[in-house]
């Protein structure tokens, strides 16, 4: 059973910010990092770059391209920092991984089922 | 022809077997919806069959027997949902491998697991209560819907939904190991505890029964957890006052109003060596705590010579191991009676701000009763009046109002 980790925590404008925040060393990251590809359990996984590069795309119904290219984000309560899809045999071994994961101590790490419906 | 007895003993068989016939189907199929519906047809079964021709030596065994028939007929009919099920099970199999089957032929108990899947923290609190009344004390959606004195079309749906998350979540069926249990047990006894409740706050009898069943079968499934012990002693040694604590007018009735002649003694007896058991061997639980406060009001003659500075010094180890606005306000009631009424006013105004207490009309009826012995009584029939608004169930909004009345009528 597949399920989707995904890593939020506090706004930061700079990743010199993001750092400041945080409670978890990058070690900490190394570490879980080396754990979670040990155990043999990663589908996939990505660390996204901070939110003053992302990029918003909406399309009106009359078909106009509305692009955001800053925030405000400083309104969100929590971004997205990164994921990891695994695959393991049912939702506690998933909640395991998301309680160690430093992402859980610096925000919080919200656990979805991957569907096979579509 | 079968009479009323034969009908009424194998609806008795039911009630106790259905549990255990849905839990051995989870074990087997990995599935609660199947499980569901082919205990049902093999319950249904039963009703045609036992009444005209005998109840079986093995009546367990016949239902599951039955069942899985009906379970293999199912997934003949649904290869997609069999091929499904059959990817379930292989997956289940590498989190927890089954025991080997029982040599007995009897149905093994597979109802711990169930427990733990109801109350899983991945699902919201109602939804574990309604699942754990469904499953594991056997109640029908409108039953269940009852207890919760909703509509029965809106039970329906959130036991559809919390059955849901369960399948596309995969929340397994498995008894958590060792080393996750002391996390994990406390979810499970909060759910049968919170039953009780429900159904001593409103005096509803079949309800708070029904916690008492869960709670024995808890205690026969995990004996050397002492915290089920006292859960267990808890609810008996409150569910003995039943009888005694609603009065004529179907209102609650205090402490000191109850004839102690009617508490259940037997209950009271068999709660005691279970609150001991659960004090004895190691660090006392929330559960075996509380046990032992009300351990101590069953054994006092009446209220005068409760022993209350021991049910503070209870209080005290309750507000250590689980620190809450309501356990202080439990303890400034004690402190009252151990100090009186201004001792207890005191810790009663300091917890004031607490949010949780707002609007919880016992703080405001405790608050009421001691503005009441200290003979302020405009300001304790104004919070009289605050309680009443609060009151949740008809039973306590009786009681208040009478409480209420006598204030008014005295000031």
């Amino acid at each position: 059973m597949k399920y989707m980790l995904l890593m939020n925590s506090a706004p930061a404008d700079s990743a010199e910010e993001a750092e400041a925040q945080s409670v978890c060393e990058f070690s900490d990251w190394m570490k879980f990092d080396e754990q979670i590809q040990g155990a043999g359990v990663v589908v996939a996984s990505h660390a996204l770059a901070d939110m003053t590069t992302a990029t918003k795309v909406r399309v009106t119904a009359d078909g106009e391209r509305v692009i955001t290219t800053d925030g405000p984000f400083a309104e969100a309560r929590e971004v997205l920092g990164g994921y990891y899809v695994i695959d393991v045999p049912d939702l506690d071994a998933a909640l395991d991984w998301a309680a160690r994961c430093p992402g859980a101590r610096d925000g919080s790490v919200v656990v979805r089922p991957v569907t096979d419906e579509y | 022809m079968p009479g009323p007895d034969a009908r009424a003993s194998v609806e008795a068989i039911f009630r106790e077997e259905r549990g255990l016939l849905l839990a051995a189907l989870v074990r087997r199929f990995g599935d609660l919806d199947l499980a569901e519906e082919v205990a049902s047809d093999a319950i249904e079964a039963a009703l045609v069959h036992w009444p005209a021709h005998g109840v079986p030596p093995s009546p367990g065994g016949w239902l599951m027997t039955t069942a899985r028939r009906k379970a293999v007929d199912r997934l003949r009919r649904d290869r997609a949902y069999a091929a499904r099920l059959a990817v379930l099970q292989v997956e289940a199999e590498r989190a927890a491998p089954a025991p080997p089957p029982g040599t007995d032929g009897g149905l093994p108990d597979e109802r711990l697991q169930l427990f733990f899947t109801c109350a899983h923290p991945a699902l919201a609190a109602e939804d574990r209560t309604a699942l754990t009344l469904r499953c594991l004390a056997g109640l029908t959606t409108p039953e269940v819907a009852r207890a919760f004195l909703v509509p029965t079309a809106t039970m329906a749906k959130r036991i559809v939904r919390a059955k849901h998350r369960i399948r596309e979540a995969r929340i397994p069926f498995r008894v958590p190991g060792p080393d996750e249990l002391p996390a994990r047990l406390p979810g499970v006894l909060q759910v049968v505890y919170s039953i009780f409740t429900e159904g001593y706050a409103a005096a509803r009898h079949d309800l708070a029964e029904e916690a008492v069943r869960l709670a024995r079968i808890l205690r026969r499934l995990l004996p050397d957890e002492r915290e089920t012990a006292g859960l267990l002693a808890l609810v008996l040694l409150t569910h003995a006052r039943r009888d005694a604590r609603v009065g004529a007018d179907g209102g609650l009735l205090l402490l000191d109003e109850q004839d102690r002649s009617r508490w259940d003694r037997t209950l009271i007896e068999e709660g005691r060596g279970l609150a001991e058991a659960a004090l004895t061997g190691g660090p006392p639980g929330p559960y075996g705590v509380q046990a032992a406060i009300a351990a101590l009001h069953d054994e006092a003659p009446d209220v005068a010579s409760t022993d209350w500075p021991q049910i503070v010094a209870l209080y005290d180890v309750l507000h250590a191991l689980t620190p809450s606005p309501v356990v202080a306000l439990n303890r400034a009631a004690a402190v009252a009676m151990r100090d009186g009424p201004e001792a207890g006013l005191a810790l009663l105004d300091g917890l004031a701000g607490e949010p949780r207490l707002r609007g919880y009309h016992p703080y405001a009826a405790a608050r009421a009763d001691l503005l009441r012995r200290l003979g302020r009584l405009p300001e304790s029939a104004a919070a009289y009046r605050e309680a009443l608004g609060l009151c949740e169930t008809a039973a306590e909004r009786v009681l208040i109002r009478r409480l209420l009345d006598a204030v008014e009528a005295s000031g």
